[in-house]
């Protein structure tokens, strides 16, 4: 555990967010969560209330957004657990940031299909504009994070950016994302090439090919 | 190639909506009730005829998991369906586009699976990184509850049940099916020791069968088509289509639903545009997901990918998720990713995979460079074999067997590049 994070939980933290309590909108988010588990066994909504927490933290600093250790302690409080079990939790799980995080985490996937791909590259153009794995810029835009596989193998490489993928990149799109991302737009989710929609071949699938026109039924042909 | 009326995923690549009336324009919720009216030994049953084995890698038979959960729970031990929507196995993003562009397979298939091994309630635990695609699962599950397809009377079939959707939080362990039902009661995911199986005693202490998402989606479509259709496809004891991933060095990586067995060739030829730099380009393939030993080159070419076919070339079809390497690739770098991977993922429970899976990426790292002496490749086999096998879950002997394959058959490269660094005046010695 060379790598984790010194935890803050200092008299700042605490002034700041020792009065952390949900919104109207997200209480009923909350309320809504623990329902889907079995009477007594709210223990379970812990994850679901702790990344609602997170969210509700990033929306107040305009970050992703991140859990200090008070807060940790109003989501067990509202699920009647001890606090070290919602903090094994907090710490046990990648996507729970321990210390504050930039507007943008960047999270470059660097697992075998990806480097296979290039996420070298997409790793160039990050530190070139500045950023250091695990660390934000100065300007609070943006984290940078290594992370383990998510997921999208045969659109590699691909970034996680706060809540949406970049898919198919390479250094020029990458660029490209971070600069719209900087400037305040929105660049478009999801693959980078321009003859791909998402997860068949580049330039058209060799499969299914009626249902890229129309909603097509095959029952008539079975 | 299969038909594309035999395909089972039609909307896999999202060009058509998701929603409701598109799905049940394409024939889910089709009078899903005359499915449940067959009964529920029937269903499994027939699920058990059709061959399907699990496809979240370790291709045990689903029909006969169901069967294992009690014919008559207790009103006080209801029974669970947790659904592995976890996919976190490098190399597979199958399950990924199910639930995106097709959920309402997958919801009507928790239904039906449900209903047939008496389950009160079904959790699909999703992986906390796929965001939007959790998005697109709740608002289909709603859906579903709206048009009075789940909840009391599902269907109209005089069923009640429940399908809740739980993300996780980045844990590639909670893919393991105790971590899962650890996580989903709110703990750390470390695995259980087994005995008791969850069919026995898992989430909430309660009978529990854990299914991947793919097992569970393929349901409705074997029973509206009937098992010898499945069972058509595919070798004896490998039936059926299935969803294969393709990523790395091809022109064209790509999912796509094809008949078990196909061979590797025909897979990369029709769907991928070939290798990258031609067949004599190609260095090396892993076939089924990061935790299967790699194969050669020549050995995979011709291979059949199945359970049985890839096991014949001493690895495994896993969740089908082929990672491709081309002869550009640093082959010792590919492998000490997947064990940085391993040190990164284990959950610490037990030693040998705590402490192992950071040992064997450190001297993995040196043998990438060279720095290292010979005789550690043997020492590293030998510590590979003992963290495989010495562990709660699978993890440990995920981690090692990447590793055994690389040394089975690139020894000479791994040599090479210790001879070049100095290392061979060393051996000489």
């Amino acid at each position: 555990m060379a790598d984790a994070p010194n935890i803050p939980d200092e008299a700042e933290t605490r002034a700041r967010w020792g009065a952390f309590a949900w919104t109207a909108e997200n209480a009923e988010k909350a309320k809504a969560v623990i329902a889907r588990y079995p009477a007594g066994r709210q223990r379970s909504a812990v994850m679901p209330l702790l990344d609602l927490a997170q969210r509700q933290v990033g929306a107040e600093t305009q970050t992703q957004g991140w859990l200090p250790v008070p807060v940790i302690e109003y989501v067990a409080a509202a699920l009647d657990m001890p606090f070290i079990r919602a903090y094994e939790v907090a710490t046990f799980y990648t996507m729970y940031n321990l210390v504050p995080v930039g507007r943008y985490h960047v999270q470059v996937c660097g697992t075998t299909p990806c480097l296979l791909r290039g996420s070298d590259d997409v790793m160039a153009a990050c530190k070139n504009r500045g950023m250091v794995k695990g660390k934000t810029t100065p300007d609070g835009l943006f984290t940078l994070t290594e992370v383990e596989c998510m997921g999208t193998c045969t659109n590699a490489p691909m970034v996680q950016i706060n809540d949406d993928n970049y898919e198919d990149l390479d250094y020029d799109s990458t660029v490209r994302i971070l600069d719209a991302l900087a400037a305040g737009e929105q660049p478009k989710a999801g693959t980078q090439l321009a003859n791909r929609h998402t997860s068949e071949p580049d330039g058209g699938p060799t499969t299914l090919k009626e249902m890229v026109k129309a909603n097509h039924d095959y029952r008539k042909e079975w | 190639m299969l038909a594309d009326k035999d395909r089972i995923f039609t909307n896999l690549y999202g060009f058509q909506p998701w929603n409701l009336k598109s799905a049940q324009a394409r024939g889910d919720w089709d009078n899903t009730k005359d499915l449940m009216k067959r009964g529920q030994d029937a269903i499994i049953e027939e699920i058990k005829a059709s061959g399907l084995r699990g496809r979240g890698g370790a291709g045990f038979p689903t029909g006969l998991k169901w069967s294992f959960m009690p014919k008559e729970p207790r009103a006080d031990r209801p029974s669970f369906l947790v659904i592995n929507a976890d996919e976190s196995e490098p190399g597979s993003c199958k399950d990924r586009e199910i639930i995106r562009h097709d959920p309402h397979k997958l919801i009507e298939g928790a239904l039906i699976a449900g209903f047939a091994m008496r389950a009160r309630a079904a959790y699909i635990y999703i992986r906390g990184e796929f965001i939007r695609e959790a998005e697109t699962l709740f608002a289909a599950v709603q859906e579903a509850y709206d048009a009075g397809l789940l909840g009391k009377n599902a269907a109209k079939s005089g069923y009640d049940f429940d399908v809740f959707v739980h993300r996780g939080a980045g844990a590639y362990i909670c893919g393991e099916e105790t971590a899962m039902i650890e996580s989903l009661e709110g703990k750390k995911g470390q695995p259980r020791l087994k005995p008791p199986f969850p069919a026995g005693a898992g989430l909430y202490g309660c009978p529990t069968t854990v299914n991947n998402v793919e097992s569970i989606a393929v349901v409705p479509t074997i029973l509206r088509r009937g098992a010898p259709w499945f069972a058509s496809f595919g070798r004896e004891n490998n039936k059926g289509t299935k969803l294969f991933q393709i990523s790395g060095h091809v022109e064209r990586p790509c999912v796509v639903e094809e008949e078990m067995g196909i061979t590797f060739r025909e897979l990369i030829d029709k769907h991928c545009g070939g290798i990258r730099g031609g067949w004599d380009n190609l260095l090396a393939v892993i076939p089924g997901g990061s935790s299967v030993p790699l194969v050669p080159a020549a050995e995979i070419m011709d291979a059949p990918m199945d359970f049985d076919g890839l096991k014949a070339v001493g690895s495994g079809l896993g969740t089908a998720a082929a990672i491709v390497m081309d002869k550009s690739t640093d082959v010792v770098q590919a492998i000490s990713r997947i064990s940085y991977f391993y040190k990164h993922e284990s959950c610490g429970q037990c030693t040998p995979c705590r402490e192992g899976t950071g040992w064997m990426w450190r001297v993995m790292e040196r043998l990438r460079t060279g720095d290292a002496d010979i005789s550690e490749i043997d020492t590293l086999f030998d510590v590979t074999k003992q963290v495989e096998g010495h562990t709660i879950c699978a993890l440990g002997d995920a981690a090692a067997w990447p590793i055994q394959g690389l040394i089975k058959h690139f020894r000479p490269e791994i040599e090479r590049r210790i001879r070049e660094n100095g290392g061979a005046l060393e051996a000489a010695e």
